[in-house]
This record gives structure tokens, C-alpha cells and sequence, in this order.
């Protein structure tokens, strides 16, 4: 009997595991499929599930309007950039923290995490000022730096987290056996945090591929990621919400696979820490 | 070479003063070990020496040269650890190459140390081996190789032994001490085990609460301890203090008596009691005498059996020229 009872509250957590799961996916899911629609299917109303005439249109005329790949090249650098500029600064920041705390180290880090409850409109001005001065507006250096600065709290954050895990011992006992510091952090401390730091690293660069605030407002044709690309499906010319759909899919793709094959790490990297 | 000298050395963490201000030499291939209770501040002696903490004043000298502001990394010393703390992402070999590497010693040179290192702590089975697949034993032999190969003017171990089960304990303290009798480099060694200090050391460094109690041969300490303290912790079971009446008959505040310099004695004895627990060891027995209006309890070791029961009397006589006498400042009266 008992055995039957949790037969079943299996059955009803698995059900309500899957029914939420699908309710977050269900935008993205929409999206995808609407992609594959006519423009009048798209708006129909009722809204057509799976039985329509699916198409490919939408993606060959996203394909001529505008340079995907371009888009594509530029979300890649920029994410990429900004996450591999962040580790190198946060690494020695995180180090610090974790392994010569001063007394005000609990006190440094809330700050800087405090940078991420600040509305970022609210520096917008600044930010676009500074750019326009040192010609850093359209440019992917610019926005890579942008995207490292948002994202460096994180970053520290995390790796401070997975560092404190690592006992001081053996980076004593490095230091002992002769590494300088450039030694003890490249060939004992960083090989002993990769699975931390390879979360970190995923975690900021789906961050930084997403961010669309600071992308679409410092960039305009030059150094525009995928962020701008979607975004310029969207208004101009009325709304073509199959078009937008296409252009939707094709940006958050490679993200999506990118995740999907790293969700085990991703999960283990979040929850790292957490239980010991 | 290896002589070591602190010169005044103080070490506080804020206001805490845990090391007042503190003189010693460690002879060239002296094998020192510092012992005392834990929080005593042996270890933080080791790792001042160690460079691993800064001191707060004070000289430390390696070779007669100032090394007080030289990086752990520049000191010329290895250090065995009381978790291993090797390095889990690398192989056996690498942990033991990972000095000579940093060293820049070349591959050659590297893989006949390594080589060398493995067969004396027999380890040249496991050299492919990550830490994690390894006994607490091995692990610590490879901490051991990974000290020896970088050839360094002295060796200071923090409670190597403490994670390892009794017998293998007793084994490694075998090694350690053969190895120290091969190398004869200089070793400073950190226990709060006083078996381990006795067995091992050339030189005994006891220390209370950061200051030093006394520093001799392990004979020194054991027949003439300089006060009560070092008294009570060198020797097991420990030594037996009296007050009172007895100590004053010998003009002393408090006689010391160790448990293996009073006889029993069969019909009468200096002193009488109540025999309470009696451990047997087959070689020796020791006995808790209660009821003596000596002190609380006393221990006694008779050597092989004796046939002394729970509640039986037992009559006792101390060797009077075994007889330590202390003042009323627990200092040693000569």
C-alpha cells in the first residue's frame, strides 16, 4: 500500500514538474512554431497550434534583409569577449577575497553586488556621454567592456564562492613548494576551480549574449548583436509577427543548444557550494 | 645546510599577543620537534618559520641570513602538511615534480629524483595516480617525496601523523626518523603527541601559551623537567604531583613522582591505598591508587602481572633520588 501511495505522488510531482516546465517554455515554444507560419497565420485568431501549412519563408526573407551572420559574429565577440575579460580581472579580484579576506572584504563584495540593484537607465546618460568622448559608440570594444563591467560582480561573486571551497592548505603548500603567485593561481588554484569557472564562464555569456538594454542602446548598424537584430523586426514597417518570430529563433539558437548541452555543468555550477 | 634563529620574534592576530616575544636556534640537521597542548602556538611557530605568516617583530634567520622578509616561496624549505594538502588534480609523479618544476630543474634531472623519491617511500607503483586514489598513508609518503626532491636546508612537518590510524602512526614515525638519520638535513616538527616528541627528536621544544617552557634532549626534559608543566607533559602515564604535608617533608610546595619510579612493595611501604582501575598490558601494569591522602588519584607502573585486585590495598615506596621538587611558582628547586 504504501509503496502504491508513492507510486502515485510520483506520478502527480512528475505531471506537475512537466506541466510548469512547459508553461516557461511555452513563449519559446510559440515563437518557434509561429516562425514556421504564413504572416496570416500568425495572427489568426484562434490561434493555430501545430496544424497549419508550416513554411520556411520567413527565414529565407529574414536571410536577404538583413546579414545574420553579422549579427551572429557580433553577439559571439562581444559575449565572448566580455565573459573572457571578466575571468582574467575576476580571478585575481575573487582570489583576494577568498584567501586574504581584510575586514572589509564581506562588506566590498555587497557592494559591488549592490551595482547590480541599480537601474541601468539610470547610468545610461553618463555611459553615452563617455562614449560619444572617446568614440567608443557602434563599437564592440566599447560594448564588450560595457557587458564585462555589468556582468563582474557575478563573476566575482561566483568564483569567490567556488574559491572558499578550495582549502588554503594547498595553496599554502604551493607557495611552500616555490610558486610565486602567478604560479599558484595558473597551475593549482585555477585547475582546481575549472568546474566553477567553466560555470561561471557559460552562465556570463548567456548573460551577455541576452543583454539587450546597453546593446541596443550603443550600438547601431556596425557593432549591433543579435539583440538589435530581432529588435529591428520589430517596428518599423507594422508588426510581421512571423518574421519577428524567425529572427527570434535564429538569435536565441545557438544560445539555446549552447545551454542545452551544458546543463548539467550549469546546474552543478549554480547549486555548487550549496551543499557541501 | 640548515641552521635556523629566531631573534625576539612576537606574533600577535590584533590585539592577541600569541607568540610573546621568543629566542631559539635550530641547529644545522637537528631534528627539533615543538610540542605542547593544542592552541599552545607551535603551529603558528612553524608556519612564522615557515614564512606562511608574517611576524609581528623580530629576526628570523636561515643560514645566519635575514630571511624575516623573504616569501615561503624563496626560503629554501619543504613542508609536510597535516592534511597532505597535495595537489588533487595532478598525478603522483606530477605532485612530486610540481618544486622541481617550479624550480626549473630540468626533465631529466626531475625524472631521476621522482624515481629515486618513489623507491625509498615506496611509491613507484602508484606514481600514475591521482590523490584521491590513494590510502592515508600513501598520501602522506607522496607529501613526504614531493618535501624530499627539492632538496631543501630543512624540513618542517605540522602534525604529519595526526590523520593516520595508530599503527600506521607508529610506522611513519619510523620512516621520518630514518629518513632524518639518511638525509641529516634539518627537521622541525610539530606535534602535540609527547610519544611522538620523545621518539623522534634530537632537541624538544615545549611550549605553553607561546612562550617557551623548555628546550633540551628528550632525557633532559624527562629527568629534569625545569617546572611543573613540562613535569606533567613529558612522560606517559604522566608524572604524579603531590602537595601538602609529603612535600613539605622534602622542602619543596610539590614533589613529582613518575608512575614507573614507585615500587610496590609487598606487607608495608612509605605510603598506603586503595587499588581503583588496573590496566593490564601484559609487559606492565599500571594501577589508579585512590586513598592515599597524597593527591586525588596516583598512578603506578609494576612491571608484568601483578595480582592486585579492585578495592585491595596496596602499599607503595618511591625511589626518594627520583623525587622532583618544585617551588610554590611550579619552578624546579635543584
Amino acid at each position: 500500500m504504501a509503496r502504491a501511495v508513492t507510486q502515485k505522488r510520483k506520478m502527480i510531482n512528475t505531471a506537475l514538474a512537466w506541466t510548469i516546465g512547459l508553461l516557461i517554455f511555452f513563449p519559446i515554444l510559440w515563437t518557434i512554431l509561429t516562425s514556421f507560419k504564413t504572416e496570416a497565420t500568425a495572427i489568426a485568431d484562434p490561434p493555430v497550434f501545430l496544424f497549419f501549412d508550416w513554411t520556411l519563408e520567413n527565414y529565407s526573407v529574414v536571410q536577404e534583409r538583413s546579414n545574420y551572420m553579422q549579427f551572429l559574429w557580433n553577439s559571439i565577440i562581444i559575449a565572448g569577449g566580455s565573459t573572457i575579460l571578466g575571468v582574467i580581472i575576476a580571478v585575481p579580484a575573487a582570489w583576494s577575497m577568498a584567501f586574504v579576506p581584510s575586514r572589509r572584504t564581506k562588506d566590498i563584495l555587497l557592494w559591488m553586488l549592490s551595482t547590480k540593484m541599480l537601474p541601468a537607465v539610470g547610468v545610461l546618460y553618463p555611459i553615452y556621454l563617455l562614449f560619444i568622448e572617446l568614440g567608443l559608440l557602434d563599437t564592440r570594444v566599447g560594448l564588450t567592456v560595457v557587458l564585462m563591467l555589468i556582468n563582474l560582480p557575478i563573476i566575482v561573486w561566483m568564483l569567490y564562492t567556488y574559491f572558499r571551497e578550495i582549502p588554503g592548505e594547498i595553496l599554502e603548500a604551493a607557495r611552500m613548494d616555490g610558486a610565486g603567485l602567478r604560479e599558484e593561481i595558473l597551475y593549482v588554484l585555477t585547475p582546481m576551480a575549472v568546474p566553477g569557472i567553466a560555470s561561471t564562464l557559460l552562465l556570463n555569456f548567456i548573460l551577455a549574449w541576452n543583454e539587450a538594454f546597453w546593446t541596443l542602446n550603443l550600438t547601431a548598424a556596425k557593432a549591433a548583436p543579435l539583440t538589435a537584430f530581432i529588435a529591428s523586426y520589430s517596428s518599423p514597417e507594422g508588426l510581421f509577427y512571423a518574421k519577428l518570430s524567425a529572427a527570434s529563433t535564429m538569435a536565441i539558437a545557438p544560445i539555446l543548444i549552447l545551454g542545452w548541452f551544458s546543463q548539467k555543468q550549469l546546474v552543478r555550477g549554480l547549486t555548487f557550494g550549496a551543499v557541501k | 645546510m640548515g641552521q635556523i634563529t629566531l631573534e625576539k620574534v612576537t606574533k600577535s592576530f590584533g590585539e592577541v599577543e600569541v607568540i610573546p616575544p621568543l629566542d631559539l636556534t635550530i641547529e644545522d640537521g637537528e631534528f627539533t620537534v615543538f610540542v605542547g597542548p593544542s592552541g599552545c602556538g607551535k603551529s603558528t611557530l612553524l608556519r612564522l618559520i615557515a614564512g606562511l605568516e608574517d611576524i609581528t617583530s623580530g629576526t628570523i634567520r636561515i643560514d645566519g641570513a635575514d630571511a624575516t622578509n623573504i616569501p615561503p616561496a624563496k626560503r629554501g624549505l619543504a613542508m609536510v602538511f597535516q592534511s597532505y594538502a597535495l595537489y588533487p588534480h595532478m598525478s603522483v609523479r606530477k605532485n612530486i615534480a610540481f618544486p622541481m618544476r617550479m624550480a626549473g630543474i630540468d626533465k631529466a634531472e626531475q625524472d631521476r629524483r621522482i624515481e629515486q623519491a618513489a623507491a625509498a617511500l615506496n611509491l613507484t607503483d602508484y606514481l600514475d595516480r591521482r590523490p584521491g586514489q590513494l590510502s592515508g598513508g600513501q598520501r602522506q609518503r607522496v607529501a613526504i617525496g614531493r618535501a624530499i626532491v627539492r632538496e631543501p636546508s630543512a624540513f618542517l612537518f605540522d602534525e604529519p601523523l595526526s590523520n593516520l590510524d595508530a599503527a600506521l602512526r607508529v610506522g611513519m614515525r619510523l620512516e621520518i626518523s630514518e629518513l632524518h638519520k639518511r638525509l641529516a638535513t634539518t627537521m622541525i616538527y610539530v606535534t602535540h603527541d609527547q610519544v611522538e616528541a620523545m621518539t623522534m627528536a634530537d632537541k624538544i621544544v615545549v611550549l605553553r601559551a607561546g612562550n617557551i617552557e623548555q628546550v633540551g634532549s628528550p632525557l633532559d626534559l624527562y629527568h629534569a623537567p625545569q617546572n611543573i608543566f613540562v613535569a606533567g607533559f613529558i612522560g606517559s602515564p604522566k608524572m604524579n604531583l603531590i602537595e601538602g604535608a609529603e612535600a613539605k617533608k622534602h622542602n619543596a610546595h610539590t614533589i613529582g613522582i613518575r608512575p614507573e619510579h614507585i615500587d610496590v612493595t609487598e606487607g608495608s611501604g612509605t605510603w598506603t591505598g586503595t587499588v581503583g582501575v588496573a590496566e593490564h598490558l601484559g609487559s606492565d601494569t599500571f594501577f589508579h591508587i585512590h586513598q592515599t591522602g597524597l593527591a586525588e588519584s596516583l598512578t603506578v607502573r609494576a612491571p608484568g602481572e601483578v595480582n592486585l585486585r579492585h578495592g585491595d590495598t596496596i602499599h607503595l615506596t618511591p625511589r626518594e633520588d627520583q623525587i622532583h621538587r618544585f617551588n610554590a611558582e611550579g619552578l624546579r628547586i635543584p
